[in-house]
């Protein structure tokens, strides 16, 4: 029986399983699908919120402030992609400047740090693509853009490297509580433990209301996002936000962390928990409402665009307690926007919640740090040449796009909780994330993945499940 | 640091022509560095026939056509790296490049080649809206998949773009078994060669839907149909036309893209309607001594024209090397108008040009009966009849060097569409 079971590989999940590593329990994460990252922690704005947004006294609030302040260190700790551009808030019509103000003065209750309004002139000379129209914005120095799937993989690896044992493809039914333990079941079989998180994103409603008198709902609040090349880096250096008022909320404008540019999301509910379709009128509404904030948007410079689901509980409100009618139940849902900010401080608020109820001591072997993937192109020229003479894998370039080698894709599917799909390495190297979009790099790493785990090419997929690449050979019907 | 005279940026059909035509003229050191771990680039992919009829007067496979030039490659002995993939080419013609056995090369140049080819169109790059499931491949990934690897992408399949690479897989798809339900082609003609939808489609009944486009995918994990809705003038999808097609994988052939990243960073500039190199008469960028021939250049339909253009690419690196630039005359804008995209080149100078000089163009909508048209300043010099040209097929016109320096105060040259 493990102390600690938690429903769900995203963000929130592993940054518990991690937080919870510290101490001497026995954790299980479960997760439907063959990786981690793979539902909403996958497909958002990869930014984190300076914090100036929630409403001041709410979790929301609290969490963001804190996760963000958490994020700078944990990124050099754990090894992932973390940058500090800061944020624009533009006004786009002098008539709503005191929402402007508003905003400040939200963020100063906050407790965001360095929050200051600026003019036109300072706006043009820190954003020169920015609006004709605008007029003034709220500058916040603190705010940052992460890579969401590094920052998850990392939190993963790191709980793993822990202890915490992971279960992939493997999909919670029911959750039921007997005498002094709960029964988790799966289509792998039951699961029994102390303690359950439910992580469960979009989900997680579901696993509440099987528990609990007091009923919860989540909608999926759909989100389109167009991806820009890396060509046109530097468009934008700030995340670009547009002042919610008469012209709607707007969409963001934001760098990336790999120097990709960034334009979304819109906001649709939906009643399909795997809704993660895009749509002509989301991509068209994009364009549009991107164009309020910036000028000259080079959309032909589109390389993808993707949509995600936001787990929009009704209350607005981060739900992450024990339940009062099912003890030993504990949730963290609802976690939308800015739930990935907000990620570093909910695993701690999920790790302390637990530890009241266990006693459980710290263990004095936890492991404080992670290595990510070596990128080769870091290195100087002498120890790249010396890398390349001990594993020449790193010779051999796979993705030219983003010029990942042979070296890095090995290294990912090798590595604790290694990739096991296309879309595993891409999230764990940018294979295949780069203008050609995997054209030239799939064949290859379709390959690659079939030799290091020794299995047929027939059974590589793009993503887990029934998304298999090839059907069968030439001729096989005829 | 090695030496080399000459260092050709890609293996491909146009690397090969232009290494094998330095030699000829008197290059004596050249490197080719290819990223793949065969010469021949793409062509290995294409195992159909139809290759080389200007060239060699007869129909070839892809792969045998790349194989004369690997011939002629080996017996001029010119020198060749494999699986070597090219990171930089810096100003002062310093190429660093790697590979498995050398790691980190740096190859210093006296003229570059840039013959590095092309890229499809993605589906991410279309914007197509739906879902984001396995089966969705560009036509030449799925190519490379079936004639190269044998594996068989899907069963049953919607191709969109008619695109030469499209009409190609669709017959090969059916051969090996597979059912082509439907090409879509948002264009109101095709963008690929007539000879090519006589064989590819008609011969096998499989029907080529013109002003058609994909507005959906469907599937989670693996394509399941896609939407097909018929498009109005301006492109944009008709309401009330969509049509579903079940399937399992959709292919894509919707235009390729000049491979430039490394020309970019070098400095090269660049034209917006080719995505390619902006070129002289001696097919040499803006950069001096750094040419560029081939489908990095411009993207062509055949290739016996990459051939002969790479040709002309390494004989000029050849003299480069041999005699530094031939200075003098002045460079001539060549000016397209009236339904002319772009040429190549761009400019042309009478000192420099040959005897007889090759304009090569493509036109940007289909006309019927009409004259392709060079100017001499005010004067019309070439009127020549076309009954159809279209964006499809690349065009050409031949500029004689005596003519132009007949002509007194030459100031542009124009070429342009003329309707009757």
């Amino acid at each position: 029986m493990y102390d600690v079971v938690i429903i769900g590989a995203g963000v929130s999940g592993c940054a518990s399983a991690r937080e919870l590593s510290r101490f001497d329990l026995n954790i299980c994460v479960v997760e439907m699908e063959e990786d981690v990252c793979c539902g909403t922690s996958k497909a958002n704005s990869a930014i984190v919120h300076a914090g100036f947004d929630a409403k001041p006294g709410s979790l929301k609030a609290k969490l963001n402030v804190e996760g963000s302040k958490m994020m700078e260190k944990l990124s050099r700790e754990l090894d992932f992609h973390y940058k500090k551009n800061g944020s624009l808030v533009v006004c786009i019509n002098e008539s709503e400047r005191d929402n402007l103000n508003k905003l400040y003065e939200r963020g100063i209750q906050n407790g965001v740090k360095d929050l200051r309004i600026i003019e036109r002139d300072e706006l043009i000379a820190l954003e020169p693509n920015i609006s004709d129209h605008a007029v003034a914005a709220l500058y916040a120095p603190t705010g940052a853009i992460v890579c969401p799937f590094g920052m998850n993989i990392a939190f993963a690896e790191n709980a793993a490297a822990n202890g915490v044992e992971f279960r992939f493809d493997t999909k919670v039914i029911g959750v039921e509580k007997k005498e002094n333990r709960w029964v988790v079941q799966t289509n792998q079989g039951e699961i029994e433990t102390k303690y359950v998180v439910n992580a469960a994103g979009v989900y997680a409603d579901v696993f509440h209301n099987m528990v609990s008198a007091k009923k919860i709902h989540i909608t999926p609040r759909r989100g389109d996002y167009c991806l820009l090349d890396r060509s046109v880096e530097g468009f934008v250096t700030h995340t670009i936000f547009q002042l919610p008022g008469q012209f709607g909320k707007g969409v963001l404008v934001t760098p990336t962390v790999h120097g990709n540019t960034l334009i979304g999301p819109t906001a649709v509910d939906i009643e399909d928990k795997e809704g993660t379709n895009t749509t002509q009128q989301g991509i068209d509404e994009l364009t549009e409402k991107a164009g309020n904030t910036v000028k000259n948007l080079p959309m032909r410079q589109v390389i993808t665009s993707f949509a995600g689901l936001r787990a929009h509980e009704d209350s607005g409100e981060f739900i992450i307690e024990e339940l009062e009618d099912a003890k030993g139940f504990i949730d963290c849902a609802g976690i939308a926007s800015p739930g990935l900010s907000s990620a570093p401080a909910i695993g701690k608020m999920v790790a302390s919640i637990i530890r009241d109820l266990t006693d459980a001591k710290e263990r004095d072997n936890f492991i404080t740090t992670r290595k990510g993937i070596l990128d080769p192109k870091v290195l100087s020229k002498e120890e790249y040449a010396a890398l390349i003479q001990e594993k020449p894998e790193y010779g051999n370039i796979i993705c030219r796009c983003e010029m990942i080698t042979e070296g890095e894709i090995m290294d990912a599917i090798h590595r604790p909780l290694g990739a096991k799909s296309l879309d595993g390495v891409k999230r764990r190297t940018r294979a295949g994330m780069g203008r050609c979009q995997a054209g030239f790099c799939s064949p290859k790493t379709m390959e690659i993945l079939a030799r290091e785990r020794g299995v047929d090419p027939s059974e590589i997929t793009k993503s887990g499940g029934e998304s298999k690449l090839i059907v069968g050979v030439n001729k096989d019907r005829l | 640091m090695l030496n080399y005279d000459i260092v050709i940026v890609g293996g491909g059909p146009a690397g090969l022509a232009a290494a094998v035509s330095a030699k000829r003229n008197g290059a004596e050191s050249i490197l080719v560095l290819e990223r793949d771990k065969e010469l021949g680039g793409i062509l290995n992919q294409c195992i159909h026939n139809g290759f080389g009829l200007h060239t060699f007067k007869e129909e070839l496979t892809g792969p045998e056509y790349a194989q004369r030039f690997i011939d002629q490659l080996l017996e001029e002995n010119i020198a060749y790296k494999l699986n070597t993939m090219v990171l930089d080419i810096s100003q002062d013609k310093v190429v660093t490049a790697m590979n498995r056995q050398e790691g980190i090369l740096e190859i210093q140049a006296k003229a570059i080649v840039l013959a590095m080819g092309c890229r499809e169109r993605s589906r991410g790059a279309l914007n197509i809206p739906g879902y984001r499931p396995a089966g969705v491949y560009s036509a030449g990934t799925a190519q490379r998949l079936v004639n190269m690897e044998g594996y068989l992408p899907g069963r049953e399949v919607v191709i969109l773009g008619s695109g030469d690479i499209g009409l190609i897989m669709a017959r090969r798809m059916t051969l090996e078994g597979a059912k082509v339900k439907v090409v879509a082609e948002l264009l109101p003609y095709s963008g690929g060669l007539k000879r090519n939808i006589v064989q590819c489609l008609d011969d096998f009944g499989i029907p080529l839907k013109l002003s058609h486009t994909v507005v959906d995918i469907k599937g989670k994990e693996r394509v399941e149909g896609i939407v097909l809705a018929k498009v109005d003038e301006n492109k944009k999808p008709i309401p009330g036309t969509e049509e579903f097609y079940s399937c399992d994988t959709l292919l894509l052939s919707c235009g390729l893209i000049p491979e430039n990243e490394l020309s970019r960073e070098l400095g090269v500039e660049m034209s917006p309607v080719t995505s390619g190199p902006l070129v002289n008469e001696s097919l040499e960028t803006n950069v001096e001594g750094v040419f560029a021939c081939g489908n990095v250049l411009h993207v062509h339909d055949l290739v016996d024209f990459v051939s002969q253009e790479a040709q002309a690419a390494g004989k000029n690196a050849a003299e480069y090397v041999m005699y530094g630039k031939k200075e003098g005359g002045q460079d001539i804008p060549i000016v397209t108008t009236q339904g002319v995209r772009y040429t190549v080149p761009k400019t042309m100078n009478l000192q420099r040009m040959e005897e007889k000089h090759v304009i090569r163009f493509r036109v940007g909508d289909v006309y019927k009966n009409c004259y392709v048209s060079v100017y001499l300043n005010d004067e019309r010099i070439i009127h020549r009849r076309r009954p159809v040209v279209a964006p499809g097929e690349m065009e050409q016109v031949e500029l004689k060097k005596e003519q132009l320096m007949a002509y007194p105060a030459l100031q542009e040259i124009t070429v342009k569409i003329e309707e009757e």
